[in-house]
């Protein structure tokens, strides 16, 4: 397969129809617009599939909710204020255990913020993307071939669990145009192929209901319970991360997304300059790849987080490391992209100070031992 | 004593094969088992029980779904206009139907219904009047009258503060992807046989695929309303009415013959049936 020139937003929305999706619902938002756009010029040449531009992500995330309860390959997308409106319908949607997949461009907030590349939606996205006790599969690409390769296969991670999966990406992934291999068109599932839930009408077999109403105590924990067994699996089963030079680090760089995609080259520069700096990319922010951290902090130094935020994943990274490693954090607001060089001097700082002697955010050092020194910038090892 | 044979009675009422064989949750006198009824006996009469999905709402129906013997689901409050057009836009040959209430319709679902309006959604929508919101014990809803009593507006609803009594029906009919829209009431038999027969034109419309139908029905809640079940009744035509007018709010020309081709015949379960004219 050939390379081609894609803008991530569109690249994200051939992806979802060569995976045989069926149907869009969305609403437009900056900068997520294109992703609908291309859905408005190509579905409409695949007999069948479904485009509907609706009057608000309220009403966008319900119709995903309808179609999904029909079982329907469905995908919406929007950017962050709009996920806030659809924090209802998704809801609904991981309490009914309907499959659906969404796409959020994240802008910067809080409020209607600006339309600039951010994470600040990795709480709402990880936590509480909705009332009561669930969480979506989240997975978050650094360039758009990964963002293309998720959303391919979201949809089967969708149905297997019968759950929400979410790819989390910013205006820079979205805007950004890349080289890309586009994965091989997938037909559209067939009637025999459709989920023994799915609600088609109960010709010749019994009526199938959809809800998410369980009026008794006992009976919504016995939902919640199942609910949480099969969060449980995902978490042993859909760990996705990437590591790069972690393997002799002293320094180890936490980052996601965008973030991730420049400590990078943070970790590049670093190592031309003779500092062991290594990076975990989490893929999968939900699941959270905890295990794999608390491995690795048992072997680096410190570690320094880097977000597009005031400091999301930092909490979840410091629960998971718990004090086997100071965990610092570096973060930028508002739409800012942090640039490589801020980035290396921020552990130019750490490895020439003691740990937890930084003028910012510092991990604290709960009793495992004392930090290990870092050799200075200018007393790179032999 | 011989028993008499089956056979020797004609089955002249019975349980619509659309409705389940389960009590119902309603209070004793509210009308809303009635018009499940009503609904059950159409979905019998056209034929379309295994082709049928039920939207229920957030109210005093939330459990729609329990009742009606075809598939169903259950929606966010207000957002079953939302909800059915996904389902009908992926699968359009089934007839979708949601069963919304004043308070999901009418106060949270008002942008739902009206866009699935605008876009001329085959759905059908039955919107069940009972001016005030049932399920939460009484409150006051866009519906509820002027100096109406609730838990809410507990010195009668002040339309100096809060405005007057929405017409929903009124409402909607201005919207030309809305193609039949229409009022009744269920406070005595002849008003029951009208509203079956419109809610039987309203399904009618969405399988001629000829945009959304309505059917505003006013309904008693005499446990909210603090009366007795015939009291509630009487209520109905004597305050509701007045304010809400029973009729034919949007009748498209293309729903037109639909309407025109119906008269009482009480050969087929004491229930209206549709009777070509000649």
């Amino acid at each position: 397969m050939a390379k081609e020139l894609w803008k991530g937003n569109e690249a994200i929305a051939e992806a979802a129809l060569r995976a045989g999706v069926e149907a869009y619902f969305g609403y437009p938002i900056t900068p997520q617009t294109e992703l609908l756009e291309y859905m408005a010029r190509e579905i409409p040449k695949y007999p069948g599939r479904v485009f509907l531009q609706a009057e608000s992500e309220l009403a966008a995330v319900n119709m995903v909710y309808g179609a999904a309860c029909a079982g329907v390959r469905v995908l919406s997308s929007s950017s962050s204020p709009g996920i806030s409106l659809m924090t209802e319908g998704l809801s609904y949607i991981a309490g009914t255990e309907v499959p659906a997949v969404l796409v959020d461009i994240m802008r910067g907030g809080p409020g209607l913020g600006n339309i600039m590349p951010s994470q600040g939606d990795y709480f709402q996205m990880t936590k509480a993307l909705g009332h009561g006790d669930f969480h979506p599969i989240v997975l978050a690409p650094s360039t758009v071939q990964e963002a293309v390769d998720l959303t391919y296969g979201a949809f089967e991670l969708a149905e297997t669990y019968r759950t929400v999966v979410v790819i989390l990406a910013d205006g820079a992934i979205g805007q950004m145009m890349e080289p890309v291999v586009m994965p091989p068109a997938r037909p559209v599932m067939t009637e025999q192929e459709r989920a023994d839930w799915a609600l088609r009408g109960a010709k010749d077999r019994e009526r199938r209901i959809l809800t998410s109403l369980h009026l008794s105590a006992e009976g919504l924990e016995r939902m919640n319970q199942g609910l949480q067994n099969k969060l449980a699996r995902i978490q042993q089963k859909e760990l996705r991360w990437q590591e790069t030079m972690t393997d002799d680090a002293d320094l180890l760089l936490v980052a996601f997304g965008t973030a991730g995609r420049v400590c990078t080259s943070v970790v590049s520069a670093a190592r031309r300059a003779g500092l062991k700096v290594g990076l975990l990319r989490p893929i999968s922010l939900w699941p959270f790849p905890e295990q794999r951290l608390v491995e690795l902090a048992e072997r680096v130094q410190q570690i320094l987080v880097v977000e597009m935020n005031a400091g999301q994943m930092v909490l979840d990274v410091k629960a998971a490391v718990a004090g086997r490693a100071p965990v610092h954090f570096y973060g930028r607001m508002g739409g800012v992209v942090p640039l490589p060089d801020e980035i290396s001097a921020q552990i130019d700082k750490l490895v020439s100070e003691p740990a937890g002697g930084t003028g910012f955010k510092t991990g604290s050092n709960n009793g495992y031992g004392q930090p290990k020194a870092m050799p200075a910038a200018n007393g790179v090892r032999a | 004593m011989t028993p008499i044979a089956l056979a020797d009675y004609d089955v002249v009422y019975r349980r619509p094969d659309a409705l389940t064989d389960v009590q119902t949750h309603y209070c004793p006198g509210c009308t809303h088992g009635l018009i499940h009824r009503l609904i059950g006996e159409v979905i019998d009469e056209l034929g379309i029980r295994e082709n049928t999905i039920c939207v229920a709402p957030v109210g005093c129906a939330v459990f729609a779904y329990n009742y009606f013997n075809v598939d169903g689901c259950e929606a966010p409050h207000g957002r079953a206009p939302a909800m059915a057009t996904g389902i009908k836009r992926v699968i359009p040959d089934r007839v979708v139907f949601t069963y919304q209430g004043d308070g999901d319709l009418a106060a949270i679902g008002t942008n739902e219904i009206i866009h699935a309006a605008g876009r001329g959604e085959d759905l059908t929508v039955i919107f069940v009047n009972n001016a005030n919101y049932g399920m939460t014990g009484g409150q006051m809803a866009p519906t509820t009258l002027a100096g109406q009593v609730t838990t809410s507006s507990p010195y009668g609803r002040d339309v100096d503060l809060v405005g007057m009594p929405m017409r929903v029906a009124e409402l909607i009919s201005t919207i030309p992807g809305a193609s039949y829209v229409v009022r009744r009431s269920v406070h005595n038999v002849a008003n029951i046989n009208k509203t079956k027969a419109a809610i039987k034109t309203a399904f009618q419309v969405q399988m001629a695929g000829l945009g959304l139908s309505m059917v505003e029905v006013l309904s008693s809640c005499p446990t909210n309303w603090h009366m007795s079940a015939d009291g509630a009744l009487k209520w109905i035509e004597d305050a509701m009415i007045p304010v809400y007018p029973l009729g034919d709010y949007r009748v498209a020309d293309a729903v037109e013959p639909l309407t025109k081709r119906r008269r009482p015949d009480r050969s087929q379960n004491g229930s209206l049936a549709t009777i070509p004219e000649e």
